[in-house]
């Protein structure tokens, strides 16, 4: 009941929806960047919904099943392959012992996620399975997968049901994730400080392409654009921040916080991503450009509860149709 | 007026109540008091609360705020009523209780980078530094930068001094460093801005307990100086 990486990739690490009640002591929640992927990988393979998965980066790993598997992969398409073959995402797929999952390149997105029937076995720390790289602890050890790593699965698996002389099969089923993923225009809510910015600032704010920068990663989108400025200095204090807050940095360049991101901060509040539209940013690219548009909270709202709406039919969508195969 | 407040949507799933942009302690014990309030009795929702220098941040689950919602209500008033019920009592609550916290520092110069050229800035001696720093307690008025780092004020305005011009690229864990007139210690090796003036052997953050930050938001804390070789033995210990 296991996986070994054969290949370590660039960041392989177990994430859950993340670790909250802890950011009194700095502690930042951490957890998956897609949580659409989340949902959907664990709906597919009849888990909680908050089951942690393994969040992959590209160059992703090669991971050989040591036994039988139920799985299955949400968020990015890295062109995945078993011994050869392609294996669509978003698909309950059932592998045989011996199986070697391997990515060749990333065609849509920047992080997959791969599920398992059942869970990893995984360290918790502080209620939570997601890694904390910063503290050591969490998910695998605390750190990001190696070669030869071998990660336990929670529960067995048989193969063999009817498809024993095949190395996987793709029940002829998916997850749909149509309207899950806003295109590249980032519905955010105005921030304490947005009405502070220049006038010709605040009233192009929705016309200005942002391309999101190398400098990108799990604390941090910094977005690259002609810098903005505000009416007048400010001489803030640190407050709390959170997932999706932008903030305007002394360079007049935005950062947005991501999952790994600082509690606190003293820098302006222009606005905060919303949540439905989180995931989509996630897997946005360094390079690629955005476009923010301005809503207000009652959208936002009803924005995210009309995908949880979606993420719960998927979910049911996959009890019924699994429900004789396991 | 006393307890004057506005409140700031982070977009929509977190909401901030600032007590005005200063740094003193009367702020402060009005965000503990409400940190205190919330958490003896939170609402349906509440994931997260992250108190800072003036403002207290409340990261909740919008679905939740949703059902709680009355009729015609929007979630901003929703959350606006919620919070004003707990704001209402704020000054009920009296005296903050402080945990008392001594921690040794080291404040030989070769664990203390800044301390020399901090010295020679405020025309004192290397130990008038450590001496000033000891000199009075200090307020944790919020965690926060990194897991445990603890931001401490006030430090006498003689050794007051502002942050380096380029960060380190690495400042030791548990380097204890002054930033303005606020004082800091670095639970974990990192990159970082603030004047070096000294090092504690004692760990600010252990993930192997419970409550794994040693200090906490409210605590007062008392520096005490110590030799470098009692640094060095209670490093080893």
């Amino acid at each position: 009941m296991s996986i070994r990486v054969i290949k370590q990739g660039m960041l392989d690490v177990f994430q859950d929806d993340g670790r909250y009640g802890y950011q009194h002591l700095g502690i930042n929640p951490g957890g998956v960047m897609d949580a659409v992927a989340l949902r959907i990988g664990n709906a597919l393979v009849l888990n909680s919904w908050n089951e942690a998965v393994l969040e992959m980066h590209f160059p992703a790993p090669e991971l050989l099943f040591e036994q039988d598997a139920f799985i299955a992969l949400s968020g990015a398409d890295f062109s995945a392959s078993i011994d050869g073959y392609n294996i669509p995402l978003n698909h309950p797929v059932s592998v045989k012992k011996g199986a070697i999952l391997s990515f060749l390149k990333p065609v849509a997105g920047i992080r997959t996620y791969l599920s398992v029937y059942g869970g990893f076995v995984l360290q918790e720390w502080l209620r939570s399975c997601s890694t904390n790289l910063q503290c050591g602890k969490g998910g695998y050890f605390g750190r990001q997968l190696k070669t030869n790593d071998v990660i336990l699965f929670k529960r067995a698996f048989n193969h063999s049901k009817g498809h024993a002389s095949r190395q996987f099969y793709v029940y002829p089923f998916s997850a749909n994730t149509t309207g899950l993923y806003c295109n590249n225009n980032i519905r955010m809510v105005a921030g304490p400080h947005f009405m502070q910015l220049k006038l010709e600032d605040k009233n192009n704010f929705e016309k200005k392409p942002f391309t999101i920068s190398n400098n990108s990663n799990r604390m941090g989108y910094r977005l690259k654009a002609d810098a903005l400025s505000l009416m007048n200095e400010l001489n803030l204090i640190s407050t709390g921040v959170t997932r999706g807050t932008i903030q305007l940095l002394p360079s007049g360049q935005l950062i947005v916080l991501m999952a790994d991101h600082q509690t606190t901060g003293g820098y302006p509040i222009i606005g905060n991503v919303i949540s439905a539209d989180f995931s989509a940013l996630a897997q946005t690219k360094p390079s690629q450009e955005i476009q923010f548009l301005l809503t207000d909270l009652s959208t936002a709202q009803k924005a995210l509860i009309d995908q949880q709406q979606h993420l719960l039919q998927v979910q049911n969508a996959c009890t019924f149709q699994l429900k004789e195969l396991l | 007026m006393k307890n004057a407040y506005e409140l700031y949507l982070l977009g929509d799933s977190a909401i901030t109540i600032q007590f005005g942009n200063a740094i003193n302690e009367k702020t402060n014990n009005k965000v503990q008091s409400l940190l205190k309030l919330i958490k003896e009795a939170p609402f349906a929702g509440v994931k997260d609360l992250v108190p800072a220098y003036a403002s207290l941040t409340i990261v909740y689950d919008p679905t939740e705020i949703f059902n709680l919602c009355q009729a015609d209500e929007n979630t901003p008033d929703c959350l606006e009523r919620l919070l004003t019920s707990y704001i209402g009592k704020i000054e009920a609550s009296g005296k903050t209780e402080r945990r008392r916290m001594r921690i040794p520092v080291c404040y030989h110069t070769s664990l203390a980078p800044d301390i020399e050229w901090l010295a020679a800035t405020h025309h004192l001696s290397v130990s008038d530094i450590g001496e000033l720093h000891c000199s009075v307690s200090y307020l944790v008025y919020m965690i926060g930068f990194l897991p445990g780092f603890p931001y401490m004020a006030t430090v006498d305005e003689r050794i007051a001094t502002p942050r380096k011009p380029e960060p380190r690229n690495r400042v030791e864990a548990g380097s204890v460093g002054i930033a303005g007139n606020q004082t800091g210690i670095y639970p974990f090796a990192s990159p970082g801005g603030w004047q070096i003036i000294g090092r504690t052997p004692l760990r600010l953050f252990n993930a192997e307990t419970d409550i794994p930050a040693l200090l906490q938001p409210g605590d007062e804390v008392l520096f005490y100086p110590i030799s470098l070789d009692e640094f060095n033995r209670l490093s080893a210990a």
